[in-house]
């Protein structure tokens, strides 16, 4: 694990003056997650905020090579991208170690993305796959996906006066991924950046392919006041909405455990995309997510041997 | 000296592909072409190639992968056919827009629905303006040649384009016939070491493919791809002429079949061809003018060639193997009947849609055609533009 004084060190691969809105967090993923790789890396990326605001031609904000195809393949794109690796390594055209990471939000991840990134997982490409999970098709402006909580307004799943939002619970990816018998999974958050450095630089360094869900505070999306995305990110985190583990060749490891479970509606008061709830007609809504939440967490913590 | 053998049309492209070895293969089943996945695959087994197979899940994410291997630097192919194709349309036009040299090649089926496996060419034709090269055969050994050709017209500098080489379901690709394979030697040399621009592995470079290209930019961005388009042209009929040194096998952008001096003559592409040319022997032999226009390179469309080839003819019948649904004709026809404007004398132009879904096409249905065209010539009226050809109505 790399120190703070050892990563300010290191060169920022991705530049300012990309077009992400202020407080926007997948900057700050890509920014952390770049400062992990210790070989020269190859970025593949899905239709989505983070290709839109960062490629605009003539103009990149990417110092690492980056390539873009569409919206539900990142990870075949990438996957192809490493086929090549492989070839022309054996073929003696390349020399050096690369590392190759995919990028997708979580609709091109969850949804749209999902048999393009199991079939990459499946098939060994050494390649870390990063799901920049801001929880809704935040580019096309706020449309629920499956990644999406329970109770969160969007506008295709909007509140209203026979609708608290979402009806359902969000898809467990991370468990899916782990289902996929890949040798490393793991969960981040840009608020705890030595967590989620190290996380990426276990990810690159495991031979085949790793995958990793890093939850992105959106401030159009979830509506808070743009300065309080990494305070959200940790909120996440301290409730254990969004835990933090990983999980290595099987064996589930929790990497962060608040020293105080905090409860949910702190992180939901602060976001307006669950305003609705705290109306008297929806609390028993945050009374379900809530023990949703500890339901999981119960059991997140049986599989990483931690006492509840 | 070449070798004789007999092959299939999917064994002569999968023989091509082991000759030229390219650095990725990402390929997906489906029939007619599941034989070319499957040789290769033997191939990769048995280290005939040491290719990198990506046995991808599903067409979407064969040509994603092999846009992503060709934009890292790879010499990329992958094949198909109908609804294959279809499943990968999206990344089919980024593959032409990002200028990337990957061949492909597809076996022609109906595009469903109704779900059908034979031969037509609904599938090759919906891609038409997809920005591919695209480039039909009549045989395997048509296959085979046009295979190695499209790897060289693909890199060239003043192309860069992804090319399609189309075969019939079934007829060529399952079909057995007498042809001749070059030695491998000759044809790695012949096909050469691909030298990629700005590939993704040059680390020490580092290019972003694929950026978002909004009104500034992106009509001169499709301006020069539609400019590549246009040299292609020149550059396939110098890879043709090359490609005849080596093999003793000539290629143009179309074959003329004693339609020198003919009167009547029909359009046609792929193995329906080979039918048709039997047809015009026998006409001849009866004294018939006809002959025949055989589209090899269907993108670009060779129209002022054509038209040059078939003005003062009499009578034309363009064979359609798919609609357009428009209302008006097929693809192939708009296409020629386009071309022919503003042509003095131009002939009648008629329009058959034939072969759909694998319905045989006879000689006799040809016949028939020719027998049309005759009879148009004869009375100077054009009684149907659009015909469907053996059809129960």
């Amino acid at each position: 694990m790399a120190t703070l004084k050892e990563l300010s060190n290191k060169e920022i691969l991705v530049t300012p003056g990309h077009r992400a809105c202020a407080g926007c967090g997948f900057p700050i993923i890509i920014k952390q997650a770049l400062l992990a790789a210790d070989n020269p890396v190859v970025v593949g990326c899905a239709t989505g905020c983070m290709e839109v605001c960062t490629t605009i031609y003539p103009y990149t904000a990417w110092k690492v090579p980056f390539i873009h195809n569409a919206f539900e393949n990142s990870a075949a794109t990438v996957s192809g991208v490493e086929a090549a690796y492989q070839s022309l390594k054996r073929r003696g055209k390349i020399d050096k170690k690369i590392d190759f990471i995919a990028f997708g939000g979580d609709g091109g991840t969850y949804d749209i993305g999902f048999q393009s990134l199991s079939g990459a997982m499946e098939r060994g490409h050494d390649m870390l796959y990063i799901c920049y999970d801001n929880q809704a098709y935040m580019n096309t402006g706020i449309q629920r996906s499956s990644a999406t909580p329970r109770g969160a307004n969007t506008t295709t799943s909007p509140a209203g006066s026979e609708s608290y939002g979402k009806k359902q619970y969000r898809k467990d990816l991370t468990e899916v991924m782990v289902a996929h018998g890949i040798p490393y999974v793991a969960q981040g958050s840009p608020a705890m950046w030595n967590d989620l450095v190290s996380k990426v630089n276990k990810g690159l360094a495991v031979e085949g392919p790793a995958f990793m869900a890093v939850i992105q505070p959106c401030v159009l999306g979830w509506k808070y006041p743009a300065d309080q995305t990494i305070e959200l990110a940790k909120l996440a985190v301290d409730t254990c909405f969004w835990p933090l583990y990983e999980i290595v060749d099987g064996e589930y490891k929790l990497t962060y455990r608040p020293k105080e479970k905090k409860p949910l509606v702190d992180f939901l008061r602060k976001q307006d995309r669950f305003r609705h709830l705290f109306k008297p007609e929806n609390e028993h809504i945050i009374a379900e997510l809530q023990a949703e939440v500890d339901r999981k967490w119960d059991a997140l913590l049986a599989k990483c041997g931690e006492q509840a | 000296m070449s070798i004789r053998v007999a092959k299939t049309g999917n064994e002569a492209v999968a023989e091509g592909m082991r000759q030229i070895n390219p650095d990725v293969v990402a390929a997906y089943p489906i029939t007619p072409q599941t034989e070319i996945v499957q040789i290769f695959s033997s191939f990769v087994a048995n280290g005939k190639v040491d290719t990198e197979f990506v046995t991808v899940e599903s067409e979407h994410s064969a040509m994603s992968a092999t846009v992503g291997a060709s934009s890292a630097g790879a010499r990329a192919m992958t094949a198909t056919s109908a609804n294959g194709l279809a499943l990968m349309w999206e990344i089919v036009y980024i593959a032409a827009s990002m200028r990337l040299p990957i061949v492909m090649p597809v076996v022609n089926r109906a595009l469903s629905g109704p779900i059908n496996i034979h031969c037509d060419h609904s599938d090759t034709m919906g891609a038409r303006d997809a920005g591919w090269v695209q480039i039909f055969s009549e045989n395997a050994q048509e296959a085979y040649d046009n295979l190695l050709q499209a790897v060289r017209i693909a890199e060239d500098k003043n192309v860069l384009l992804p090319v399609m080489v189309t075969m019939d379901g079934f007829i060529i690709s399952h079909a057995m016939e007498v042809m001749h394979l070059l030695e491998d030697e000759k044809v790695r040399k012949w096909v050469g070491e691909y030298v990629p621009e700005n590939p993704l592995l040059d680390v020490d470079n580092p290019v972003t493919v694929g950026p978002l290209d909004l009104y500034d930019w992106n009509m001169e961005h499709k301006r020069q791809q539609a400019e590549a388009m246009i040299q292609a042209k020149p550059v396939i009929l110098e890879v043709a002429k090359d490609y005849a040194k080596l093999s003793g096998r000539e290629y143009g952008l179309f074959e003329e079949y004693m339609l020198d001096d003919a009167e009547i003559a029909i359009v046609v592409l792929g193995s329906t061809a080979g039918t048709a040319k039997e047809v015009v022997k026998a006409l001849r032999a009866d004294g018939v003018k006809a002959g025949l226009l055989k589209v090899r390179v269907f993108r670009p469309f060779p129209a002022r060639e054509i038209a040059a080839a078939l003005g003062g003819k009499k009578a034309i019948a363009v064979m359609d193997r798919s609609d357009s649904f428009n209302a008006v004709s097929g693809p192939v026809f708009a296409e020629v009947r386009s071309a022919m404007y503003g042509v003095e004398n131009a002939p009648k132009i008629v329009d058959y849609i034939y072969g759909i879904g694998g319905r045989d096409v006879t000689m006799d249905h040809i016949k028939s055609v020719y027998d049309d065209l005759a009879k148009i010539v004869k009375t100077g009226q054009v009684e149907r533009a659009l015909t469907y050809l053996g059809i129960r109505e």
